[in-house]
């Protein structure tokens, strides 16, 4: 079968779930997406994204594993700590001036960055006044984000990062082990809300004083990227600030005007215009 | 023999591979037409410097990926660590941060894959020396798809491994050294933009 034909099938598929479901794929970028369900496709044994589509449309938890497909779901705790240690230096002396905060962690995945920055806003003093929002379009990665349990054989990594983002004490301070596994203390979700927000179809639901949303944008094609910071524009307050992931920019996006580079290398800008 | 027709060049190496990435693009020509697009396997926490070390034997622009960059003649686009690469068909590259593929991230299969779907099979994939087998599924797609598989002679290369593998998996693929790959790209391969 030609890419053509192929393409329209996806395209009908994505058409499809965002008609029936709600979940808006049909603005990702497409080579992504095209592999991804490729891989559903195989492992479901189907010859086609027509029979995938018709076993979405019919069987909700098929739509539950093509989902499963479609949002990727990898990250570490404080992956990149270059980024965490410029948020703990540079970032977090502005927002001490606050008398309260909020804080969002867009496509917050199955919590790791979540729980890398309460950590360090416990550790920096800031988390009691501090709101964080955890959003992503998935409910099986809030689900967990919530349960806050990693496999064990992560930790050696987290740990690593947590080190070399300027951790003050040991990450194992935060979690207990055991049966392969450890688990997040709770009281770290103390000031958390945890909820179901596309940046495809949603609105903003609150002002943000910081909006970190690492390796999310990569997933989408260049109008989506623009609708989901036109929504992080919108939702911080003038000063506020923005941190992508390692490889992603505000260059050549429609809001790249409404941000100045904060800490370049890190990418984290600040908002300079409106309210 | 009429050039072969394409949209990118992409090229995987593994060990030993940042020496003959330098073999191979210093044979190009500055007014290489045909964009060339490559995965150097990399430790994932290594702010790369690849780009640099490169650019002084390369004619071309070198430069390392970020997402969404415009796929430009006169470029070599290199995969930063840890993402993947996947070329869309509207020639810009997006990255993605999904799972390690063969234990590779960037992963040669991805980013040949994915080229070969966008690109409608019109690239070349050369795979070079590597002590894994990652490139050997791509290549095989890429050759299906209607595109042209180089490989690095086996006998000329650092760690022989990938390019042996990617020859069992693809009997047509072309055996060549370096210099004669860089040679076949500037001669016999042309950009269909």
């Amino acid at each position: 079968m030609t890419n053509t034909s192929e393409d329209m099938e996806i395209s009908l598929l994505l058409e499809a779930i965002h008609r029936n479901y709600h979940y808006d794929f049909r603005g990702y970028a497409m080579a992504s997406v095209r592999r991804r369900l490729k891989l559903a496709r195989d492992r479901f044994g189907f010859r086609s994204y027509s029979q995938l589509q018709d076993h979405v449309l019919h069987d909700a938890a098929g739509l539950n594993a093509v989902l499963s497909f479609l949002t990727v779901q990898v990250s570490e705790m404080f992956r990149d700590p270059a980024y965490f240690r410029a948020v703990r230096e540079k970032v977090i002396p502005h927002l001490r001036t606050y008398p309260s905060l909020k804080v969002w962690i867009a496509g917050c995945s199955s919590g790791e960055e979540l729980y890398s920055f309460v950590i360090m806003f416990r550790e920096e003093g800031l988390e009691d006044k501090t709101l964080f929002y955890a959003t992503d379009i998935s409910a099986d990665a809030l689900k967990k984000a919530e349960l806050g349990v990693y496999d064990l054989s992560r930790i050696a990594q987290f740990s690593e990062n947590y080190q070399k983002a300027g951790g003050k004490t040991s990450l194992s301070d935060y979690y207990t082990a055991g049966y392969g596994a450890v688990t997040f203390d709770k009281s770290l979700r103390r000031r958390v809300v945890f909820s179901d927000h596309s940046l495809a179809t949603d609105a903003v639901f609150a002002e943000m004083q910081m909006i970190s949303c690492r390796n999310v944008l990569i997933y989408f094609e260049r109008d989506l990227q623009n609708r989901a910071i036109g929504l992080f524009s919108e939702s911080l307050n003038r000063k506020g600030f923005l941190g992508l992931g390692a490889k992603e920019s505000l260059r050549f996006t429609k809001h790249s005007d409404d941000f100045a580079d904060f800490s370049k290398d890190e990418r984290i800008y600040q908002k300079t215009g409106g309210a | 023999m009429s050039p072969v027709h394409v949209k990118a060049v992409v090229i995987g190496g593994s060990a030993g591979s940042v020496e003959a990435l330098t073999t191979l693009l210093s044979v190009l020509p500055e007014q290489y037409g045909i964009p060339v697009i490559a995965v150097v396997h990399l430790p994932p926490d290594s702010k790369s410097l690849l780009a640099d070390i490169l650019q002084p034997h390369c004619k071309l622009i070198v430069q390392e990926i970020e997402d969404k960059t415009p796929l430009l003649p006169g470029h070599v686009y290199l995969a930063p660590p840890d993402y993947h690469v996947l070329p869309e068909s509207h020639n810009v590259l997006s990255l993605s941060a999904e799972e390690e593929v063969l234990f590779s991230r960037p992963s040669i299969d991805v980013l040949f894959e994915t080229a070969a779907d966008s690109f409608d099979g019109k690239v070349v994939g050369v795979v070079m020396t590597g002590a894994n087998e990652d490139g050997a599924r791509g290549l095989k797609k890429i050759i299906d798809a209607g595109g042209l598989g180089l490989i690095q002679d086996p006998a000329t290369a650092y760690a022989p491994m990938m390019p042996r593998a990617a020859e069992a998996a693809c009997p047509t693929a072309k055996l060549m050294t370096l210099s004669q790959i860089g040679e076949f790209l500037t001669h016999e391969v042309s950009s269909c933009r």
